[in-house]
């Protein structure tokens, strides 16, 4: 069987360029519900999902997650029931899951055990918002020991010599944070993201996703123009659930039909 | 980072890798500016001619002769502003321009630290915005309307529990955002490194006074300190100058309505984790999720508490214990009655435990009780809360 790690580098390997990394909150707005979010996405041609696992304190999150992660929490998603819903996702889909969480809820389940519960379950990747590089060698470490991807954050304001140090330990995708700011949906692609982006492919081979702020299908087309290996969309997505809220049908089509003009080339 | 980020095993640097870039700037600051001859000497300027250092130790007469024991309060009530938030404001915010930062956002819960930082931009030059909980927007009206009549931009925070812990997270938020020109003052000894190192440094101003004027009046070292712990500061800014002395120090933290009720006290009650950037005793669940913190004082509700306790907490060197609501309610009028003098609910706390220990002290044994900020900002929800406990002022 294929770790996590070897999971993400096949499904980069295979399918074609900018893959689209979808994230939802687990949870939002409900169990149920999130589980037919996360199988459309797959059907709608998600190549990987990133889960939220909500933290009461999202310090990176813009209001849209915020509130997603208020809804899941309030409906009772926490850490067991995160697995509960991988595994039973990876009943009927083999999309990669990579998780996003923030470091109190791993270290309060112990960083190994929440790293060999992640990988029995199916997770594949793990990236931690509030883990910069400085702190990363415990999780990375029960990452490699469990064979789950750790993914690690670069930021426009990462220095050269902090850059080769998390090129170094980063495996599956590199998460470019595409703005200075929080999570949320933005017009446009900002110059020094996409200076990143170049400093950051010119060290290394390993995958490269921006993130944060984007939601337009011109966005998609402007970082694959600049060979950006995937793009990762949230809040677009996660409002799409909150402008829907009371009608999962709604939920899961809106979801669905977004997911796919962002992949229609 | 060049420095150590921890305290034994605890602080750190958990923040998200946009921000790292300005602590590392900043702990270069700290290290680089704030020793200076050229930083140290327009500091004192402001300490003392702006904001009224030295703060008076002041001897109790009438409470000694209650308790039996020298008591002595050192008077961080009387500083400008009315706490010791202005100690680290006005040095953070002095730091912040000479590193050529024009804008200074600040996270506050009694709203002493957002009259801080206020007062600091105002007469520094630097614009303010506040991010203050609703909840505390609504029992802090005064502090509200201090701050925006320095020209200070007050931001209600409508998140999570509305209190302290998130208008930090709101502050920390915008600065991710904004770190080009704008520094963060934490009001605290918490977040992440260099912050809990710089705070501490900014605030031991009251432990070296309280130490040189004790020396003054007594010539030997008080028995026992006493300070009141909400995120920590005013409690390490005294403890610290004594830590390595035969100085019992006592952290009081909120009690709130017992310790298996709803409160503050997060050593007491609480257990290690991350929040705000660093890892320390936090208030959370078995998931890790952070709990909802109680006290009837804002300045102490807050469900973490600054790395270096966390620390001495495990070390034992400093003893830290709580008191509820109702004894900090008792200590609020008690001092008022007994000295003249109206301390903060924060304050409160550490009168309070001060009043439970003086049994066990000798006559000529001295305790020192850290003021931290007077009782003006608290008149109005005390008078209610009296009321509704069916007590006449
Ligand atoms: C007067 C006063 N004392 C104490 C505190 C608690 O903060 P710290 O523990 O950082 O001193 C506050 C906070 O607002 C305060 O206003």
């Amino acid at each position: 069987m294929k770790t996590g790690k070897e999971t993400i580098e096949a499904v980069f390997a295979a399918h074609t360029k900018p893959l689209l990394v979808a994230f939802t909150v687990a949870g939002d707005p409900e169990y149920g519900v999130s589980l037919r979010i996360m199988k459309e996405m797959a059907l709608a041609g998600a190549d990987i999902i990133e889960l939220g696992l909500p933290f009461s304190d999202p310090v990176a999150d813009g209001p849209v997650i915020q509130r997603a992660d208020l809804r899941a929490m309030d409906t009772g998603m926490n850490t067991d029931r995160l697995l509960d819903l991988v595994r039973e996702f990876r009943s009927s889909s083999k999309v990669p899951i990579v998780i996003l969480t923030y470091a109190n809820l791993i270290m309060r389940r112990g960083i190994s055990r929440f790293y060999t519960d992640a990988a029995a379950a199916g997770i594949d990747g793990v990236v931690i918002a509030d883990v910069p590089y400085e702190e990363s060698e415990p999780f990375t470490k029960a990452a490699e020991q469990s064979g789950v991807a750790p993914i690690m954050m670069v930021s426009p304001t990462t220095s050269d010599e902090r850059l080769s140090g998390i090129l170094n330990k980063a495996a599956g995708f590199i998460y470019l944070v595409a703005v200075m700011g929080v999570t949320g949906a933005r017009t446009g692609v900002e110059q020094t993201a996409l200076d990143l982006l170049k400093r950051v492919k010119t060290k290394t081979s390993v995958p490269v996703a921006p993130g944060f702020g984007i939601s337009t299908p011109e966005q998609v087309r402007e970082w694959a123009d600049h060979d950006a290996d995937a793009v990762i969309v949230g809040s677009a997505i996660v409002r799409r659930i909150e402008d829907n809220l009371g009608d999962p049908d709604a939920i899961v089509s809106a979801v669905g039909t977004y997911i796919r003009t962002l992949k229609k080339p | 980072m060049k420095l150590p980020s921890r305290f034994g095993e605890y602080g750190g640097c958990y923040v998200p890798e946009t921000l790292i870039a300005a602590l590392e700037e900043l702990e270069k600051a700290y290290l680089q500016i704030l020793p200076g001859n050229t930083f140290q000497s327009e500091l004192i300027h402001y300490l003392t001619e702006f904001a009224g250092r030295d703060t008076p130790l002041t001897y109790c007469r009438n409470m000694s002769a209650d308790l039996g024991c020298k008591v002595y309060l050192k008077r961080e009530d009387l500083l400008h502003s009315g706490a010791h938030k202005l100690n680290n404001a006005i040095g953070q915010a002095l730091l912040a321009k000479f590193m050529g930062k024009t804008r200074l956002i600040a996270e506050t819960g009694a709203g002493q630290h957002g009259v801080a930082t206020a007062i600091a931009g105002a007469t520094l030059g630097m614009s303010v915005e506040v991010y203050m909980g609703e909840v505390d927007v609504e029992r802090q009206a005064l502090n509200v309307a201090r701050m925006k009549m320095m020209g200070a931009k007050v931001i209600p925070v409508q998140s999570g529990t509305r209190t302290l812990k998130d208008a930090i997270n709101e502050a920390m938020r915008d600065w991710v955002a904004s770190v080009g020109d704008t520094h963060y003052v934490i009001g605290t000894v918490v977040g992440p490194h260099p912050f809990p190192l710089l705070v501490r440094d900014l605030q031991s101003v009251i432990g070296t006074e309280t130490r040189r004027q004790i020396l003054e009046k007594e010539g030997k070292l008080p028995t026992t300190i006493v300070a009141c712990i909400g995120g920590g500061s005013n409690a390490i800014g005294m403890f610290h100058p004594f830590v390595n002395d035969a100085v019992t120090l006592i952290g009081v933290e909120a009690g709130g309505e017992g310790l298996d009720g709803k409160h503050g006290a997060t050593l007491c009650g609480g257990s290690p984790g991350v929040l705000h950037g660093n890892f320390s005793y936090i208030l959370q669940d078995s998931y890790g999720q952070i709990q909802e913190s109680h006290s009837v004082s804002a300045g102490l509700d807050y469900p973490g508490v600054g790395p270096e306790h966390s620390m001495h907490k495990d070390s034992g060197r400093v003893m830290y214990t709580a008191v509820t609501d109702t004894e900090a309610l008792d200590a609020f009028l008690y001092l008022s009655r007994t000295e003249g003098i109206i301390p903060a609910l924060e304050s409160s706390h550490a009168v309070a435990y001060a009043r439970r220990i003086v049994p066990a002290l000798k006559t000529d044994d001295i305790l020192v009780i850290n003021l931290s900020g007077r009782g003006d900002k608290d008149v109005s929800q005390v008078i209610d809360l009296m009321q509704q406990n069916g007590v006449a002022l």
